[in-house]
């Protein structure tokens, strides 16, 4: 690994990101929007919105980061360009961390965007600094990127890619606890739930927002979310192959 | 068949190379030398393996068998990444980058002088062009900046598939004389066509036909030996005398 070549293929996928922005307006707003939508829909219930407004926020920029990095390694893979990379003197590594600092650094304006509306105008509180809602929701973004890199190996077209997100993104969703509490599901969907990455990182956002105290289980949460982050990486990783058939 | 015990002090040395895409067998047993310092033709109709071979080269190709040495190391060597230059047949640059965004990004990687920049881009004759981003720009156009690319490090071996398809035949004749400079220089030039006015432009040529090295030599000598006035002939020739009809 070369942190020259680390540097120049981050600098490289912003400037990629800079030609392109519509996405960068759709990335930063969308949060946004979504959030002020949630904040109305429980206009009469504020107390919902306080519960679950906090691990909403988080759960964004791994969302949004899922779907740009799968899309963004899949035209690396396409475009002939992952096959001219891998004839050059450039780490696997150096490709990663290089994609990981760019969208992270994007992943943090678009956490750092949609919290300041939800805890200014909105009203949201938080038992923790927002700061550290931000700083979660950053280790959230680098989730879904690890995922979203991982997936990108087993698609063949951006369509395939797409899809990615419905088959593997709203299951995590469905059962993290955001819609029914964990104690509430069925034995089986609970089971399923406890092997589901996201139900770590929604259980950590929700205990740093709430005003308990964070106990073990939330450092457990961090270190689970951190962990497969890592573990979807060097999966990710292992699909990167200098010699293809 | 070349006999194995041959030893060539050659930039490239192919010995019974065996290649099976998808369960065909592509190259059967391919033993070739490239000379160092050249600028060898690699000639061969479309399906006739020149593309596997030159993925072979420089190490991207799976390989079933036999041996690919470049610059007297195992093709793919990490020591090569930065000598052996490969441009592949579908330009392989990023689309949403300009010219000198690109050039800059590979030439960090390659750890290339700033200047290189816009000598390569003056070598391909994109002089002009450089702010222009690639998707913006002709087919023809794009090849060069993927051609200028691999000039960038001033690599020893450079492996170019088809690099003037397209190309108006000013711009085919003044990229053919780069090529001989480069190769004064003491590069070597491994390029494939399969268009046979080019292959005069060569020093020395290896006409592949479904994967089996048909002839080689210089441009006249296969002439002479086919008996065939020109080189379109001559391999049809070379063709008929190896499978009568």
């Amino acid at each position: 690994m070369t942190p020259r070549i680390t540097g120049a293929t981050a600098l490289r996928v912003l400037r990629q990101l800079r030609r392109d922005p519509r996405t960068i307006a759709l990335l930063l707003l969308v949060p946004s929007v979504l959030v002020t939508l949630l904040h109305e829909l429980f206009s009469d219930r504020p107390q919902m919105f306080q519960q679950i407004g906090g691990p909403v926020l988080g759960l964004f920029p791994f969302v949004s980061m899922f779907v740009v990095t799968s899309i963004t390694m899949l035209r690396e893979r396409t475009s002939g360009t992952l096959e001219r990379l891998m004839t050059l003197p450039l780490a696997k590594l150096d490709l990663l961390l290089g994609y990981a600092l760019a969208f992270g650094l994007f992943a943090t304006v678009q956490a750092a965007l949609v919290s300041a509306i939800a805890f200014g105008p909105l009203g949201l509180d938080s038992a923790r600094s927002p700061v550290a809602v931000v700083g979660l929701a950053i280790a959230n973004a680098t989730l879904g990127m690890a995922l979203g890199l991982l997936v990108s190996a087993f698609a063949r077209s951006e369509f395939q890619a797409v899809q990615f997100m419905p088959a593997l993104v709203f299951p995590q969703m469905l059962l993290c606890g955001l819609f029914v509490a964990r104690n509430q599901m069925a034995g089986w969907l609970r089971a399923i739930s406890d092997a589901l990455p996201l139900t770590y990182s929604y259980d950590a956002l929700a205990r740093l927002t709430s005003p308990a105290a964070l106990g073990a289980r939330f450092w457990a949460d961090l270190a689970v979310t951190l962990g497969g982050a890592l573990l979807a990486l060097a999966l990710g990783a292992a699909t990167l192959r200098r010699r293809t058939g | 068949m070349r006999d194995d015990r041959y030893v060539s002090a050659g930039a490239i040395v192919v010995r019974n190379l065996r290649v099976i895409r998808g369960g065909t067998i592509v190259l059967p047993g391919l033993s070739l030398d490239v000379e160092t310092g050249t600028v060898t033709g690699l000639l061969g109709p479309s399906g006739s393996g020149k593309t596997t071979l030159m993925r072979a080269i420089v190490g991207v190709q799976l390989v079933a068998g036999g041996s690919v040495e470049v610059l007297g190391l195992p093709a793919g060597s990490r020591e090569l990444r930065s000598r052996v230059a490969y441009v592949t047949q579908a330009p392989s640059v990023y689309g949403d980058l300009s010219v000198r965004e690109n050039l800059a990004y590979f030439s960090s990687v390659l750890d290339a002088p700033a200047e290189n920049v816009e000598s390569a881009i003056e070598t391909v004759g994109l002089g002009g062009f450089e702010g222009r981003v690639v998707n913006s720009l002709s087919g023809g156009q794009r090849a060069r900046v993927s051609l200028a690319t691999a000039l960038l490090g001033r690599p020893e071996v450079l492996v170019l598939d088809e690099p003037t398809v397209g190309l108006d035949p000013v711009l085919r004749r003044d990229l053919w004389d780069m090529f001989h400079r480069v190769a004064e220089q003491g590069a070597t030039l491994l390029v494939s066509s399969h268009v046979m006015d080019e292959a005069d432009r060569c020093e020395r040529l290896l006409l592949l036909r479904d994967g089996r090295l048909l002839a080689e030599g210089t441009p006249a000598g296969l002439r002479d030996a086919s008996g065939a006035t020109d080189l379109d002939a001559a391999f049809l020739r070379l063709i008929e005398t190896e499978e009568p009809a």
